[in-house]
């Protein structure tokens, strides 16, 4: 059976529409959008970085910066993003590293909560170092 | 064996999905403070000064620095091509040149300290 050339090969539409056809793809991509928060937030910090740098009155001009509404704004998406990921990444953790101990595998739950219990005293330690409260 | 750079770009994207998820939250939460009136005494400007001079600090803060904006320009390329952008090595450049250059601003702040 002589196999026929195919002329006109199908291309497949590159879309985005996939997104919305299952809430797990949209989770999917609501945990990868939280780098442009990380990564946004991380460059702010950058710019407080050079203030700093310049001296007390450029410092305190961040400061009042922070203070505008677009910037409480972004920091309370920001916050709602990194947390998301934080929460995705610690999921995955008993994933991407199995713990085997003798015969039998650390249950997920075991090593997700840990890792969980260690985000909780990290950020509890900071808020208190930095004099938070 | 095909030579790939892959784990070059991979290994520091893990790390820093790592270190951003345990203190990215606390620290967008410190500035939050900040934005509401009620910074943290960290973040008046003797004490931050005086922090950030010490060598250990400037090490930590530019390798956090460098590895949030890594995993995240990583990220963002991965995104860009999920959602239908197939050029790839055009975006990888622009991505990964902001994060070095980010990083590079952070190194030459953080030396005036």
């Amino acid at each position: 059976m002589a196999e026929e050339v195919n002329r006109k090969p199908y291309v497949r539409p590159v879309t985005s529409e996939w997104i919305f056809r299952h809430p797990r793809y949209l989770r999917y991509m609501v945990r990868e959008f939280s780098c442009l928060f990380i990564g946004g937030w991380t460059l702010m910090m950058v710019w407080g970085l050079k203030q700093l740098a310049e001296g007390p009155a450029a410092w305190a001009a961040f400061l009042e910066f922070l203070k505008s509404p677009t910037s409480i704004a972004f920091h309370l998406i920001a916050l709602g993003f990194a947390a998301y990921h934080s929460y995705t990444w610690f999921n995955l953790a008993p994933k991407a590293m199995p713990l085997q101990i003798g015969e039998d595998f650390v249950p997920d739950a075991a090593v997700a909560g840990a890792h969980f219990v260690v985000w909780a005293v990290l950020t509890a330690a900071v808020l208190y170092l930095a004099g938070a409260f | 064996m095909a030579i790939s750079n892959k784990p070059i770009v991979w290994g520091p994207f893990a790390a820093g999905g790592t270190l951003t998820a345990f203190v990215t939250p606390v620290l967008i939460l410190l500035t939050l403070l900040a934005a509401f009136g009620h910074a943290p005494d960290l973040l008046a400007y003797d004490r931050l000064h005086a922090f950030l001079g010490h060598w250990l600090v400037k090490v930590a803060v530019a390798g956090v620095v460098f590895l949030s904006l890594w995993s995240a320009a990583h990220r963002l390329r991965i995104t860009c091509y999920d959602l239908g952008v197939r050029a790839d090595v055009a975006v990888a450049t622009v991505v990964y040149a902001v994060a070095l250059a980010g990083t590079g601003a952070a190194v030459l702040y953080l030396t005036k300290f």
